[in-house]
């Protein structure tokens, strides 16, 4: 049998499955570690030109006056621009999708025009021959204003008092309600009610590079070729191109390494347009880097969300229905162009997703206010979701004196209920929460660790356990965005050429930005062409070159990247056996191929290297047969299709020491139970659910933005943001359990947001746990030691 | 004109003069002037440690320090001491335990761990963490990165 030839998830066979499964080191880690990767900020053109923003100080304002004299005498300055001026070069958009019904946003320009709606809103650009002077140009640049109303709360915002944008109507970008029906007379009915109200601070990626984009046109060709620090390159070129009035063939985005993203990197930001922009109005290579106290002010934030929710349960334990009410803020524009009513609705979507009730009511309303936008950031929603229903399923178990993990095994999905209906409309193939939950229970050593507890706390220790289980929301299908019209793509490609050396190459639309997609497809690649791994060479983030694709986002590089990866991995294969068969004047099904060399598939025996198979393809075609065209370069792509997403399932648990006299929380250690398929490197997997863990920690513990009332970010460094450190971040404990999607014939479905969907809910949890004895409890994100004490009525 | 000094100072083994501006910070100097742009940016502004580069053979934040302060000194980057295989087991050991993902912290996260392997003692993990918590990685949660400097410190002490 071939490499890795039958789906690799067919029951009942053998299949050699290569080096897939194998915790391959990744190939291109190496340039990184040595400093010699490529950044977009370690690049260098010729007359590059470097631009600084002039950003509003106040959240909501009518500029009255700009004046760029100053700005425009200093050293080294090539230009000043307005809103205006980059407008005639840069159409502006607007961020809605047609399957979110009513949603409505402004006109958004690259810089604004007239009016500031948030502190941080580039309001000029200042273009130099170096970053430092365009910054002191910056600084001259003289502005009037009349400041106007600002909105900052959101249940003001919604209240409609001042409306941000007047033409609108209303300050609501988007409002969903969603009703199975019978709900009120389930909690009429219920043994048991609970109710709680759950805030979700604004936080924000905190991406150690800052966004970065250098934009090079060509007025020659009229062509633009753009190096971004991007996860979505074809996506982007659809932008420029549309909105910067340039042919989509004379648009190349370049994604090289990129520092970090969680979905911060995937959005149109108007600085990074405005750039493109500038390159074309100057004819020459514009850069722009977004240095860290910018990044704050204009990066996407997220989350800022107050949910209540009310649960019913039978006295048996059983859930019987949910009732939800979610209102979320997104700062004064939709994000384009995936819109910033996602996050919203994917609470709707996910909330009490484990679990098996049918009864499910929820309201969602998305407001407008005076500050920095928000987006999509990784996990988008999920943290939300999961943190509410596993809060208040705790509350429940509580209230009826039941273990919560017990309170879960009653109320679990049953691993043999597949193809399963949830109530909002998801349909899962195959989870297996009960398996999760009880290779958590027995990798945690749950009882001994409830043993352990109660001992403590007679010592005045106080240790809390906490358990959230989840669903998420991976390997999107069209259902995501393209059926809201939004040009970004499900599908992805991969190309696979064998050079004459007997290398393979492969070029593939899915992107990297350290999560190891690269390592990944040359696995596949290797494993289905059945070479080894350093015979493979992967190429990404470069429209110029690989097939068209989506890139990276809600956890689809491995699922849908690897699978066009692993099918042209098999056309080339069968290519190259033509190949062979011609040579040897063999059948092509007496061959195979085996750690680089064609072999005969009953005895194995080798019969042609591939560099020798290489060489006579292309240097000596004249010795096969004269009707015999070799081709070794083969593209496939796959698109999700059954399924609008491939759900994966896991578990976390979180076990905290809380300092009852000073608030704070000792994270001691983290569990982490993730079903996401078949897994193509373990030791990949195992970081990307660790990494994902400790930013869910973030979000739980420490990060938030804070704005005064007045609008303005009071702590957008990164001395006053706190993300997590080393020192006080636990050990996470990670474990698998491997239900393929039979969607595909690799089975992987995505792993990249599974550790921060989960970890703020099981944190929480524990610190409820942990605060039990003293009837006190937390519920808004982040538990700063403030919280916590105020929780205990010592503060 | 702004207020600029004369410099000469050594980096990664090579004698360099160049003309800055007095307000130009270390690492914008090696990245900018000397194209050694293994050193990150990832705050300016000293928490992050993006930027660690060694001075005189101790790690300095080269966002904190000032290029004209460099003058007469032997500085070190991550370029250099890859090639001079000063952090080879480090370097080996990251990469067998993909102790970096998107590795722009990488390069400061060596240089921070490159001084605790000089300190030839056995260390625990908490004083691991304690010691890299200047450098912030915001990809791989940390275990790994602690693992492999675990691997390294204490295989040598
Ligand atoms: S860039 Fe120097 S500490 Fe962050
Ligand atoms: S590997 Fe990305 S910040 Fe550390």
């Amino acid at each position: 049998m071939g490499k890795a030839e039958l789906p690799l998830h067919a029951p009942g066979t053998q299949v050699d499955r290569g080096y897939i499964g194998e915790s391959v080191p990744r190939p291109n880690a190496q340039r990184l570690l040595q400093g010699r990767g490529a950044f977009i900020d370690d690049l260098r053109l010729p007359r590059l030109a470097h631009v600084a923003f002039f950003r509003s100080p106040h959240a909501h304002a009518r500029i009255k006056k700009l004046d760029f004299e100053k700005a425009r005498r200093a050293d080294g300055v090539i230009g000043v621009f307005d809103g205006r001026a980059v407008a005639e070069y840069c159409k502006p958009w607007v961020a809605v999708l047609g399957h979110l019904k009513g949603i409505k946003s402004p006109p958004q320009h690259a810089i604004a025009i007239e009016r500031a709606c948030w502190q941080g809103e580039a309001l000029a650009a200042v273009v130099a021959e170096s970053r430092s002077q365009a910054e002191d140009a910056v600084a001259l640049i003289e502005a009037e204003w009349e400041e106007l109303p600002v909105v900052v709360d959101m249940e003001e915002s919604l209240q409609n008092k001042t409306t941000i944008h007047p033409e609108l109507g209303d300050n609501i970008c988007f409002n969903r309600e969603l009703d199975t029906g019978g709900v009120e007379e389930a909690f009429a009915k219920a043994d048991v009610v609970v109710e709680d109200t759950f805030h979700f601070g604004r936080h924000t990626g905190v991406c150690l590079e800052g966004r970065a984009i250098l934009a090079d046109y060509n007025a020659a060709e009229h062509s633009l070729t753009v190096y971004q620090a991007t996860q979505a390159p074809h996506m982007m070129q659809d932008i420029f191109s549309r909105h910067l009035g340039i042919p989509e063939a004379n648009v190349r985005v370049i994604a090289k390494d990129v520092g970090g993203s969680f979905g911060i990197k995937v959005h149109v930001y108007p600085d990074e347009m405005a750039t493109a922009a500038l390159s074309i109005m100057l004819r020459r290579p514009v850069k722009f880097v977004a240095d860290r106290l910018e990044s704050f002010l204009s990066d996407i934030h997220a989350r800022e969300h107050r949910v209540k929710v009310r649960l019913a349960v039978s006295k048996t334990g059983e859930i019987v229905a949910f009732d939800l009410d979610d209102l979320t803020a997104i700062g004064p524009y939709s994000v384009y162009p995936r819109t910033s009513g996602i996050e919203g609705n994917q609470v709707v979507n996910l909330t009490g997703g484990p679990y098996r009730h049918q009864k499910y009511r929820a309201k969602m309303n998305v407001v407008f206010t005076n500050k920095n936008l928000t987006c999509q950031y990784r996990a988008v929603g999920h943290p939300i979701a999961v943190a509410l229903t596993e809060g208040i399923v705790d509350l429940a178990a509580q209230k009826l004196g039941m273990d919560p993990a017990q309170f879960r095994k009653i109320n679990l999905i049953a691993d043999d209920a597949y193809p399963y209906t949830f109530p909002s409309g998801l349909k899962f193939e195959q989870l297996s929460h009960h398996k999760a939950l009880d290779l958590l229970l027995k990798t945690m050593e749950y009882s001994k660790l409830r043993d352990e507890q109660s001992r403590l706390r007679q010592q005045g220790i106080y240790r809390g356990i906490g358990i959230a289980a989840m669903i998420e929301v991976t390997n999107p299908s069209p259902a995501f965005y393209g059926v809201g019209g939004a040009r970004i793509s499900a599908q992805d490609g991969a190309t696979l050429r064998l050079e004459p050396t007997g290398m393979v190459t492969v070029m593939c639309s899915v992107t990297e930005q350290g999560q190891g997609t690269e390592a990944a497809f040359a696995q596949i690649a290797a494993s289905a062409v059945g070479i080894s791994i350093d015979k493979v060479k992967v190429i990404t983030g470069d429209t110029g070159v690989t097939p068209y694709g989506g890139g990276t986002w809600a956890s689809r590089g491995a699922g849908i990247g690897g699978e066009a990866v692993l099918l042209a991995g098999r056309a080339l294969r069968s290519n190259m056996l033509d190949v062979a068969a011609a040579m040897l004047k063999m059948d092509k099904t007496e061959l195979d191929v085996e750690k680089n060399y064609v072999v005969n598939l009953l005895t194995r025996e080798k019969k042609i290297d591939l560099a020798e198979l290489g060489r006579v393809a292309y240097f000596r075609p004249d010795t096969l047969p004269l009707d015999f065209q070799s081709e070794l370069t083969v593209t496939r792509h796959y698109t999700p299709r059954q399924y609008a997403f491939a759900f994966t399932n896991g578990i976390q648990a979180s076990l905290v020491e809380v300092d009852v006299e000073t608030g704070f929380v000792q994270l001691l250690k983290h569990w982490c139970v993730e079903d996401s398929g078949t897994v193509i490197n373990p030791m990949l997997v195992d970081e990307q659910l660790r990494g994902g863990v400790v930013q869910g920690i973030g979000a739980a513990l420490f990060e938030e933005c804070v704005y005064g009332p007045d609008g303005q970010l009071l702590n957008g460094n990164l001395a006053d943001y706190l993300v997590p450190m080393a020192g006080e971040m636990p050990d996470i404990v990670c474990a698998h359990i491997e239900t393929p999607t039979r969607q595909s014939q690799l089975g992987a479905k995505g792993v990249g947001e599974a550790g921060t969907a989960g970890a703020p809910g099981a944190v929480m949890n524990a610190i409820n746990d942990a605060l039990l004895p003293f009837n006190a409890r937390v519920t808004a994100m982040p538990f700063t030691p403030e919280r916590i004490l105020k929780a205990l009525k010592k503060v | 004109m702004e207020h600029a000094n004369d410099i000469t100072l050594t980096v990664n083994g090579t004698r360099v003069s160049r003309r800055v501006p007095a307000r130009q910070h270390l690492v914008d100097f090696l990245r900018d002037e000397l194209g050694l742009t293994g050193s990150h940016i990832g705050c300016e502004h000293g928490v992050c440690g993006a930027c660690t580069v060694r001075v005189n053979g101790e790690i300095v934040r080269g966002c904190l320090m000032l290029a004209v302060q460099a003058d007469g000194c032997t500085v070190d980057t991550i370029e250099g001491l890859s090639d001079a295989k000063e952090l080879e087991a480090l370097q080996k050991a990251f990469h067998e335990r993909n102790a970096l993902q998107c590795g722009f912290c990488t390069p400061g996260m060596l240089m921070a761990a490159l001084d605790l392997t000089k300190k030839n003692t056995k260390v625990t993990r908490e004083e691991i963490r304690a010691h890299i918590s200047g450098n912030y990685c915001r990809c791989t949660g940390y275990q790994a990165i602690v693992d492999a400097i675990e691997e390294v410190v204490n295989g040598q002490g």
